[in-house]
Order: structure tokens, then sequence, then C-alpha cells
């Protein structure tokens, strides 16, 4: 038993560090360390930057530009982004579309979006989440009924985080009303967010930030090229993503630099206020314990090359909740009559940051999850 | 990095646990209890197994093993709530080794490693509760941060049996003959760290079992002509409590490791810190919730449950609760 990174794993994280600190520019680190909103501009251009040094898609082949790292090398790398504070990558097109077309898609799908999804080119989001379809995605009904050679979609879809920026989205629909199994008549469709019949009308949330939205689609012709799978296969699509999604969620990079921040703003309350230090004291050692419970999960995978189990889950249930915590103490070591900028970010960040735990398959799906798949409840 | 137990250590913990499911069964175990309160029998299995050797030196007939080397024991000593007096031996034996003479380590730790000699190490200065004492043969004693050896016949003692059923006595050594034995706070602290790492182990082998034999219980408990496990509210219990044994196991993972390193005792005192403060944590969630979801069965004293639960709130204080733990982490 070794717990410690090996000399490589070092070099490759000082590396990645050293590469960090030269090309994240000033502005973008500093808007970050002040909690301020990120227009779709700073998102790209972070992107871009990634994207010129060959890291911006580590997990894909390499023939369409992966960096042929190993799982913990990727690891490592997410974590470098969080600790350094860098914009997010947001994961609609790079994770989530690509790893479906490398699996499912048919090679003209494949050469006509992943090289604009490396570059920048198309900024993707997720039709996944319904009015009526949450946790119970599969009981969705937005519809998509075929006419010769395209799909003539009707329906609506909510909650979709940067739908506003997005010129592609991916979709759930249902082919197939016809009853039997609900999850068989769902399938996987690409959508120009150019087409005529779509409609994006923000949703504000209570931090009155706009990052998500709803999406009305009203007679969209989209041609059926841009099935991906077969019809009806949707769901078996959906599910391969779930799988792929979950290793990726404890953020502990950012939270570690949550952290830091936290004990530098809150030094004076840490000295005089021992419940207050005792708290922090606790969330620290969760991170610990997170830490080192995704790296033996990793260790896992590396030694038996098996994707993640179910259990991972519990590193979305523990990442998020320490998300959580931090964000709460934040608010707590602020002076509570202040309302500069940034203690009023603060604010907002506690505000913004209970999403964590409802997003992305709520913590209570998760629970189901490992309950059904890992304990065979 | 690397999370395995080399094919030594697996092997050696494999080979403990099924000498413990075959003959330290629950019956088996109630009546060691019932009677001197530890097994004659099976320390001398121990010692040919190898277990009272290993944190020993090997030039005094031990095997110099380390706290990862003890992990898989201690959780297989965890999971069937083994109530002799090993870590007692450990603590001192270890103590022994660190500060004692060429004489007193060659008379003591082969001794301690050939299965014939049992030790006690009493830590609080009062020698209040000495987890052991009444089965040992030689007292490792700590006043004002020095140490010395005490023969256990010389100290009068009055045993009793702790909550978790474990052997202990409080001692009264004044007037006993008591050798100077080397190593100050340094050392005491070092071991004091190695047993937490230790027990933090053993912890995560009673969470285990509280863990496996509750989610047993949900599947085939019936209520309501369906198996309690199929309530959703009773899954997240249960979810909850795999979670916490899987960060606790997490955090010994780390306290061992770093009891091991040894180069720097302020981050090996942190690492044990934090560890233990979720170790703490995690047992209170893991016993409580066990006998919660039992039902009246988790309150009988017939079902090994409620010994785990007694087991569990004993190694949550012991060598400090999650609030000194948490004070100690913010003073270094």
């Amino acid at each position: 038993m070794d717990l410690n990174y090996s000399t490589e794993e070092v070099a490759f994280r000082d590396e990645v560090r050293g590469w960090l600190k030269a090309n994240l520019p000033a502005d973008l680190r500093d808007k970050m360390a002040g909690y301020e909103h990120l227009s779709k501009e700073d998102l790209l251009r972070w992107h871009r930057i990634l994207a010129k040094q060959g890291w911006v898609a580590p997990a894909w082949p390499k023939e369409w530009g992966g960096t042929g790292w190993n799982v913990v090398q990727r690891y490592i790398f997410e974590e470098e982004l969080g600790y350094a504070g860098t914009p997010p990558l947001i994961p609609f097109g790079l994770t989530m579309c690509a790893a479906v077309l490398l699996q499912f898609g048919t090679e003209a799908q494949k050469k006509r979006f992943l090289p604009r999804i490396y570059n920048g080119d198309d900024f993707w989001c997720q039709g996944y989440s319904e009015p009526g379809s949450g946790s119970d995605l599969a009981s969705l009904k937005t519809k998509a009924v075929r006419e010769k050679d395209s799909y003539v979609v009707n329906g609506q879809k909510i909650w979709t985080t940067l739908a506003h920026y997005a010129d592609w989205i991916f979709c759930l629909v249902r082919t197939d009303p016809s009853g039997g199994k609900r999850q068989d008549g769902i399938s996987f469709l690409l959508m120009d967010m150019k087409a005529p019949g779509i409609t994006v009308r923000p949703l504000i949330l209570m931090d009155g930030a706009h990052e998500v939205n709803e999406v009305f689609f009203d007679d969209v012709r989209v041609p059926a090229e841009n099935l991906v799978h077969e019809e009806g296969k949707g769901w078996t699509v959906a599910k391969y993503l779930l799988g792929y999604e979950r290793m990726n969620t404890g953020r502990i990079g950012e939270s570690k630099r949550q952290l830091a921040a936290l004990k530098e703003f809150s030094s004076a309350l840490l000295k005089n206020d021992l419940r207050f230090r005792d708290r922090l004291s606790r969330l620290e050692v969760e991170l610990a314990a997170l830490e080192i419970t995704n790296l033996r999960f990793l260790d896992r995978m590396r030694r038996t090359g098996q994707p993640p189990g179910a259990d991972v889950s519990m590193l979305k249930i523990k990442g998020t909740e320490i998300q959580q915590g931090l964000s709460e103490l934040m608010m707590e070591a602020a002076d509570p009559s202040a309302h500069d900028d940034f203690s009023v970010s603060i604010r907002k960040k506690y505000l913004s940051t209970r999403k964590t735990t409802i997003y992305a398959g709520s913590n209570e799906i998760q629970r189901n999850i490992i309950a059904k798949m890992t304990l065979g409840l | 990095m690397n999370f395995d137990y080399s094919e030594e250590q697996q092997l050696l913990a494999d080979s403990v646990r099924r000498f413990l499911q075959d003959k330290y069964q629950f019956e088996a175990r109630k009546k060691i209890i019932a009677g001197e309160g530890w097994s004659p029998q099976v320390w001398a299995t121990f010692a040919e197994m190898g277990l009272t050797g290993l944190p020993l030196p090997a030039e005094y007939g031990g095997f110099g093993g380390g706290a990862v080397d003890l992990m898989g024991v201690m959780e297989a000593f965890g999971e069937a709530l083994v109530v002799e007096p090993y870590l007692a031996t450990v603590m001192a034996a270890r103590l022994v080794a660190r500060g004692g003479s060429e004489t007193q380590k060659k008379a003591i730790l082969p001794a301690v490693a050939e299965g014939r000699m049992k030790l006690a190490f009493a830590h609080d200065e009062k020698q209040r509760a000495v987890l052991g004492a009444p089965a040992a043969d030689k007292l490792v004693v700590a006043a004002k941060g020095s140490l010395s050896l005490v023969d256990a016949k010389r100290a009068r003692m009055r045993p009793f049996r702790t909550l978790d059923n474990m052997l202990a006595a409080d001692v009264s050594i004044a007037g006993a003959p008591a050798e100077p034995l080397g190593g100050g706070r340094a050392a005491i602290d070092e071991v004091i760290d190695f047993a937490t790492a230790l027990i933090c182990a053993e912890a995560v082998g009673a969470m285990k079992f509280a863990c496996d034999t509750t989610l047993e219980y949900l599947k085939t408990r019936k209520q309501f002509g369906v198996p309690i496990g199929t309530f959703q509210a009773l899954q997240h219990r249960m979810v909850d409590m795999f979670i916490a044994y899987e960060q606790a196991k997490s955090m010994a993972c780390l306290a061992c490791s770093k009891v091991d390193a040894g180069e720097d005792a302020a981050e090996r005192a942190r690492a044990v810190s934090m560890a233990k403060i979720k170790i703490a944590d995690s047992a209170r969630h893991v016993s409580q919730e066990a006998v919660q979801l039992h039902g009246g069965m988790g309150m009988s004293e017939e079902l090994k449950v409620s010994h785990a639960f007694r087991r569990l709130t004993v190694l949550a204080r012991q060598f400090g609760d999650a609030d000194r733990h948490l004070a100690r982490l913010a003073s270094l």
C-alpha cells in the first residue's frame, strides 16, 4: 500500500501545475476567485487555450485529439484545473456528446461533430429533463415523429444549462409512444439550436443568475442522419452516459481551492470561534476521505481495467455535500452587514451551490443507484 | 499509488479471518468472555501465525512489520470482535523495542513474539482502566512523560470488563519495584498514534460487520408482506452506512500509511487525528443505524450486532474522541 503518487505522477502533476500557472489568464483567474459571472466568451477563451495545448479532451482516443493519459493522469489533470481555479470546461460537448458519438456514432457523425467540439466551434447543451420528467427521466414526452428523411419534434425541455449559449442540443425524445416498456420508445437526437421552431426561455435561479432555460420545440424538423444509435435505443445511450459521467463529480481540486480560500478568509474567526474551527476541520476531514476514496476507485479501475462501478455514485454525494458545506461556512465567515461585491458574491455562491445535490441525478437518485446496483436492495 | 495489500499481507489477513470464522464464532467468543476474558489457545494460534511477532524487530524474534502490515489483521479482529489483549501487548512491546536496554529487549521481545509473554501499557497517568492488565506478565507504565517496567504480579489490580467486554484493570504500582525504560514523551506519542491507526483499522472491520449484517437483515426480515429492504427510507439509510464505512476505510489507510512513513511527528499526528475524527463519526453513525435498522432485535444481547455496537462505541472514544482530535488537529 502506498498512498503517494509515483515519481512520474508527481512530475506529471508539476508539469500541469506549472503550465496552468503560466497560461491561465489573470482576468479569468480573478473572475473565478471573485465568484463572478463568466460569459460565453470567457468559457470559450479558456477552452481554446487548452485546445491549442492539446489538453482539452484528454479522455478521447488519440486519433480524435485525446492525450493517451491513463485514468490517474486524467484525474490529476482535472483536479489541477479545479485547484488552479480555471473556468470550467463545459461538459455537454467535450465529455457527454463526445462520449456518446465515440461509442455509438457513425463515422460521418464523428467526423462532422468531434473536431468542432474539440476546437470550441460548437457549444453544446443537454436536453434531458422535462417539466414532468425529472428523476423519472424515462417518462419523458417530447415527441419525434419520422417523416421521410426527418424527425418532426414537438415538446419541451427544462433546466437546460447554457441553452442560451448553445449551437447544438442533444436530446432524448420519444419516437414510439405505443406503450410497451417505456424505455424502449426513446431515441437520441442531435439538433441544431438555430432550427426553426426552437425557442429558448430563461429560467432565473434564486441567485439571480441566468444559467438554465426552458427549451420549446414546435414542429422542429431534424434530419434523420442526426439520430445517434438506432431508433428506440436512446435509453441505452443515456445509461452509458450516466456511468461515464459519475467518475468526474467529486470536484476535489475545486473544493481544495475553496477550502484554502475559506481558511485564509476566516483566519481571525478560526482563532476565536472553536465551533467554527471544528466545523471547518470536519469538512477538511471529509474532503480528505473523499480524495482517498476517489483514488481507491481509480486504483481499482487501473488494476482491473473495468469501468467504474455503481458505488462511485458516493463521490457525487460526498463531493456535493462538501461543496455545499464550504459555501455555507464561507457565507458564515463573511461579515453579515457587509455588502461589497465580494460579500454579495459569497452569499450568491451559497444560494447557487444548493443546486449541486439536485443536478446530474439528485443525491437521492444516487442513493437509489447504490442501493440497487451495489447493495442489491 | 497503490491501495492493495501485498500478497503477504493479504494471505495473513485471510488466514486470520479464516481462523476467527472457525474458532472465534459468536458463541466461542461468549465463552471466552464468560471465562478469563482471553483464550490461551487463541493466543497460542496468534503466536503460531506470527501475529505476536509481526510488529516487533527482526533481531528480537519479530518480523519488523508496521501498521499497514497489521491493517488487514486488525480489520479481521474488528469483524470478529476479538477481545484478546493483543493491542495492549503490541503497544507495550513496541515501547520496549524503542527504548529498552539490550537486556530488557532480550528478556521481553522474543518471549512476546513466541506468545509466552503478554504485556500492557498504562498510559493514563493514574494507571486507570489499563487494557489487558489482568492478563499481562509485565506492565509498561508512563508517568510524567517517562516510562518504567513493572512486574504485573507486584502491582495491585482491580480488574473489570469494559463496556465492550475487554479485559482491563485499575492498577496501583505503589511499592512495586520499577525498572526505568528509555524513551519519553516522543516515544509515548508515537506508540499511541501507532495504536490509534490500528484501532482505526479495527473499527473499519467492526463497521464492515455491522453493515453486512444489517444489509442481510434488510433482505430477509419481512414486514407488511415484503422484505423491509424494499422500503426507500431504509435503503437510503443503508447506503449512508455503506458510504460512512468506505470513507472510514480510506482514512484508516491514510493513518496506517502515515505512521509507517514516520518522517515527521506533526504530519503523522495530523493524519492520525484526521483519521480518528472520521472513524469516530463513522463508528457512531454506523453502529447507531445498525441497531436502529434491526429494530428490537438490535437491542438484544443475543445478536452479535449489539456487541458490535458496544465495541464501536468504545473504539470511537479510545485514544481520544472526535472532539479531542479536532482540538489536537487545530494545535498542530
